[in-house]
């Protein structure tokens, strides 16, 4: 319709990620997922009086990492604050994070030939996770609920990008393109569904061609990439239906059901926003030295877009395949161990066994590549037996699902199954002679067949051979003894 | 051989280390005297008996075995209640907390236990240790030993009564405007605020973290020397533990003061409503240090007049974040609620008394939207140039002097219905809190009631050596009947 | 009496901090905060623009811990002190508002 009036969407991701220490932010308990409740606690984390903080240096290092990676800007000092509010998971009823000095500001992101603006990134600590008991375990409808302090106190580093993303697509484009690199630093495990890396939405919409920015609502709980695009479209469309029928859009924070597909207001207390940040007293300001930036910019590796394109180029595989392989934390380290000790076959087949099999397996079980029973050099044994003819495809990939879960190379299965392709021409000449002798009528069809009947009985021999040799005949040299007979 | 209570810690030590005397003799002594002196004072919350003997005879079997348990040995330490011992109940001072036992020991505490001290008792305080007189505390108010009408001063009452009682020679307390000085000086007894950063506070429930020191108190100027070269030094547990360490000061003390320029501070001297025997009691300072070498003037320390609006600013406002966790949730006391901020609430205002919610509410409201900058902001601007004002008075001067407190001794319940003039009282105490300086004060002379005088001697960032050659020489110098046990 | 606070900003100030006062509590706090207030107007009237401010007496930066893990506490021992717990972890009332 002409002259109807048109909306476009601002988007401005929040991006809270764990980081992989050892220990927690400020003390010396195990930074672990699942571990038994209130097992990896102390005094500072539990916050008892008279504990103090003492900052753990492998977050200042993991920082700088992320700094080198993303042209972040790390100004000559950063100060932890005091964010004040009271809430149940969290033991001190402050949060310590940075405030007005944040570690790092003013970094890049290069998501799909487009730049996003980040204005900065800094360290605070998590709450403890809280478990709803009774009213089908949800916060406003529960009887009481029972908190875990393992998570609190684990250092967590905030991502905020500038109002730069335009769409729900970029979204997830840009959130996957971070998820990458975090994971490529090694400074996060990045899992959505665990929680260790949480992505809230800043969503707004604007009329098209203006410059000021709409009242902007925050969308939080979506746990993976899918419902971070599913949960931003349904926010824009609800906006300019809204924008459409007159109505005013109110600032707030709206949870994402991804049951449902809709987002939820949040209740919140009136006032409760008034956080009283002052500069936290029992910590010394964060001054990374020379040597500190320096020993940060040896330690970052290749990252995602030159490790993509560096794998399209030796490895011949698409830069799709490529994206899938690196977005899955460990696998591009697993392939590429593969690939160096590959006898026979190519990398490109190493890539397709790890973003089919080996990724459906990962997927399915929760599993990362490190703790899977099959190690590199099994994958590069198991492209071998394919491509010197031992193993078919088919038989390949019963081989590797095996491989997956038990301890055991792929030739050691091979040999227990008695799977390896018989490629004997006189014992499958013997295979197929057997065959067109029991079956006449069928000889006799189809040399009275059109091409279509050829073609059909043809199919039926070589069913016929795989029975007989339980799949381990090799399909070319039984294909090619059965022309011999029928046509010769 | 002196009255009981009288002996010195390292007197006790020497004659522990040497197989001279029994720990547990001295353990035994010294509770006896806290059962017939303590019902009546209230200077402890809690005493250790059990514990203290039993730590006392491992003592002296580790001498009669030959071993050397350290420079305290035997010499029992009462702690002010609110620093944590690993299951020994702990209050603060407070309903909120009654009852808990925390589940670690105090970096202090460690070394005093390392240098073979024993930890008697814990001492009465007042409430998160807000307070000039020990009246805040939720168990009562402690009475000073030299008149049991009067208040041993706060928030270290319990500690700094102790120690005049004779129930121990040493004690800890913690000073975050003046809680051990103020105190020491209305109950005649040696009190050291030490630089911030030179004791860790690992393990002190903090009231406001940026002003918080742990120190010792004493019979005397060498005692309190003694304890503080033991607790101090860099500990990796507190963040704002100086890393060079803090050079230790027993070695300074018969330096004497030969040579050393002392400023009186004139704003800390001439306040208003100072006691005039105080104010002669720093003259007569004046005239021992003088006649012992130094070079006495009066020195401006102009924006020192604006300590007090400016702690009672930032002290609140850090209090109000530090006490947050007193919610009902993981220790301590819970008034239910129908739901977990009606039982925050309710828990709050039960377990909290009438001062300490007043300070939350008043740091709450100096960090509030709209008036952070007019008040936390300003008053933190205000601590840059009191700062500077003390830089510019060390560069002429080693040692600055001024009286520890405006009065002696107040009668219980004189101040407790006019808050301001309560907090009047640590006038001359907290602006070396805010710059985070060293002080002490030394008992000198007694008023015409016959009750203690202090004088407190200022000293830079670490000059806690040269703070202490000053204290000595005052100690040595002061008028007969000035410290000791009170009798 | 000082009138420098109102009666509502107390209400609000008490629900910042978390503190279920009664009206005597309010009224009485209105007039102390505001006479303690009075008494600060010395420093809220300073011209102190080009003053920085200080939030800490120390010069130190960088202070930092080895990543090392350091024993944890006994959860029987953490939890014997709770009000209130169950399964190993903190029971609390229902909670009402979002973070
Ligand atoms: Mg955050
Ligand atoms: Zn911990």
């Amino acid at each position: 319709m002409t002259g109807a009036v048109r909306y476009e969407p601002v988007i401005g991701l929040e991006v809270h990620c764990e980081l992989a220490t050892a220990t927690k932010l400020f003390c010396g308990c195990p930074n672990e997922f699942g571990s038994d409740p209130n097992t990896n606690v102390c005094p500072i984390c539990l916050g008892l009086p008279g504990s103090l903080p003492v900052l753990n240096e492998r977050v200042v290092e993991f920082a700088l990492r992320f700094a080198h990676a993303l042209r972040f800007d790390v100004p000559e000092q950063s100060i932890f604050a005091r964010k004040n509010y009271f809430y149940p998971d969290m033991p001190k009823d402050y949060q310590v994070s940075q405030y007005e000095a944040p570690i790092l500001v003013d970094g890049v992101l290069d998501v799909d030939g487009t730049t996003v603006r980040i204005e900065r990134a800094h360290l605070e600590e998590d709450t403890g996770k809280t478990l709803h008991m009774g009213g089908g375990g949800r916060i406003h409808d529960a009887e009481y609920s029972l908190v875990d302090y393992n998570r609190a106190g684990v250092p967590l580093m905030e991502i905020v990008s500038r109002p730069d993303i335009t769409s729900a697509e970029q979204a997830r484009g840009y959130a996957s393109e971070l998820r990458a690199v975090l994971s490529a630093l090694g400074v996060s495990d990045v899992k959505m569904e665990e929680g260790s890396m949480r992505v809230d939405a800043n969503v707004s919409v604007r009329i098209v061609g203006t410059e000021e920015l709409g009242t902007k609502v925050e969308v939080k709980n979506m746990n993976s990439l899918r419902s971070l695009g599913r949960a931003i479209d349904h926010e824009i469309e609800r906006q300019v239906a809204m924008c459409e029928a007159g109505e005013r859009i109110v600032q707030e924070t709206r949870h994402w059901d991804e049951d449902e597909g809709v987002t939820h207001g949040m209740r919140s207390k009136e006032g409760s926003s008034d956080y009283r940040y002052f500069p936290e007293p029992d910590l010394v300001p964060v001054a990374p030295t020379d040597e500190q930036r320096a020993a940060a910019r040896d330690s970052v590796p290749e990252l995602p877009a030159a490790h993509r394109d560096r794998l399209v180029a030796e490895w011949g595989i698409s830069e799709a395949d490529a994206r899938v392989l690196l977005d899955v934390p460990g696998l591009p380290g697993f392939a590429e161990a593969a690939v160096a000790v590959l006898g026979g076959g190519t990398a490109k087949d190493v890539v397709n066994w790890c973003t089919g099999d080996v990724l459906a397996h990962l997927n399915e079980t929760g599993l990362s590549p490190e703790v899977l029973p099959l190690a590199p050099d099994g994958l590069a044994e198991l492209v071998g037996l394919v491509a010197d003819g031992t193993l078919s495809r088919n038989l390949a990939k019963d081989v590797l699902g095996e491989a997956l879960r038990e301890p055991k190379r792929p030739k050691q299965i091979v040999e227990e199954r008695g799977l390896a392709q018989e490629s004997d021409e006189g014992a499958l000449a013997e295979v197929i002679d057997g065959i067109l002798a029991a079956n006449p009528d069928v000889v006799a069809a189809y040399r009275a067949g059109d091409d279509k009947e050829r073609k059909k009985k043809r199919g039926f021999f070589m069913g016929e051979a795989m029975k007989a040799t339980r799949g381990s005949g090799n399909p070319n040299t039984l294909s090619r003894l059965l022309g011999e007979r029928l046509d010769g | 051989m002196t009255a009981p209570g009288g002996d010195a810690a390292i007197d006790v030590a020497r004659a522990v280390r040497s197989g001279e005397q029994k720990a547990r003799d001295v353990v035994d002594e010294r509770l006896d005297l806290v059962a017939t002196r303590d019902p009546e004072l209230h200077a402890l919350l809690l005493v250790l008996g059990d514990q203290a003997r039993t730590a006392a005879d491992e003592i002296d079997a580790r001498v009669a075995a030959g071993e050397d348990p350290g420079p305290l040995a035997g010499v029992p330490v009462v702690l002010k209640d609110n620093l944590c011992v690993r299951g020994v109940p702990t209050s603060a001072g407070s309903k909120i907390l009654d009852g808990w036992r925390p589940p670690y020991t105090a970096t202090v505490v460690d070394r005093i236990v390392e240098a073979g001290g024993i930890v008697l008792a814990k001492a009465n305080l007042d409430e998160f240790a807000m307070g000039s007189s020990t009246e805040n505390s939720a168990f009562g108010p402690t009475r000073n030993p030299h008149d049991p009408t009067r208040v041993a001063g706060g928030s270290s009452g319990g500690s700094a009564a102790s120690v005049a009682a004779g129930f121990a020679p040493l004690a800890l307390g913690s000073d975050t405007g003046g809680s051990i000085r103020q105190p020491a000086s209305l109950c005649g007894v040696v009190g050291v605020k030490p630089t911030y950063g030179a004791v860790s506070r690992y393990g002190l429930i903090a009231f406001a973290s940026s002003l918080d020191q742990i120190g010792p108190f004493a019979t005397t100027v060498a005692d309190a020397a003694l304890l503080l070269d033991v607790v101090g030094g860099h500990d990796p547990l507190d963040s704002t533990s100086i890393a060079s360490g803090v050079e230790r000061v027993t070695p300074r003390l018969d330096q004497g003061v030969a040579g050393l320029r002392i400023g009186v501070v004139q704003e800390l001297t001439d306040v208003d409503g100072v006691q005039p025997e105080v104010r002669a009691a720093v003259a007569a300072a004046v005239d021992v240090l003088t006649a012992a070498g130094a070079v006495v003037e009066t020195v401006s320390v102009p924006s020192t007049v604006y300590g007090l609006s400016a702690y009672y600013l930032i002290a609140p406002a850090e209090a109000s974040s530090n006490l947050a966790r007193y919610d009902g949730v993981r220790y301590g006391l819970r008034v239910d609620g129908e739901d977990v901020a009606e039982m925050n609430g309710r828990t709050r205002a039960a377990g909290f008394g009438p001062e300490v919610k007043r300070r939350i509410m008043l740091g709450t409201y100096a960090l509030s939207a709209g008036y952070y900058d007019a008040y936390y902001g300003q008053a933190q601007r205000v601590r840059t140039l009191i700062i500077e004002d003390f830089r510019a008075a060390y560069e002429r001067f080693d040692a600055l002097l001024s009286p520890t407190s405006p009065t002696t001794a107040f009668e219980i319940g004189a101040k407790v219905s006019d808050p301001l003039s309560m907090y009047l009282s640590d006038i001359c105490t907290i602006p070396t809190n805010l710059a985070g300086h060293a002080a002490i004060s030394v008992p000198f002379g007694v008023d015409d009631a016959g009750l203690p005088i202090g004088v407190q001697v200022l000293a830079d960032a670490l000059g806690e050596p040269t703070m202490f050659r000053v204290a000595q020489v005052l100690e040595d110098g002061a008028p007969a009947g000035s410290g000791g046990v009170a009798p | 009496m000082s009138d420098r606070i109102s009666r509502a900003d107390v209400e609000h100030v008490a629900a910042l901090a978390r503190l279920t006062l009664d009206d005597d509590e309010l009224d009485r706090l209105a007039g102390e905060l505001g006479v303690i207030l009075d008494h600060a107007e010395d420093v809220a009237a300073l011209d102190l623009t080009d003053v920085a401010p200080t939030a800490h007496p120390l010069p130190l930066v960088n202070v930092l811990r080895a990543d090392e893990v350091r024993p944890t506490l006994d959860r029987d021992e953490v939890l014997e002190a709770a009000p209130a717990a169950e399964d190993g972890r903190f029971r609390v009332p229902r909670i009402l508002d979002a973070p």
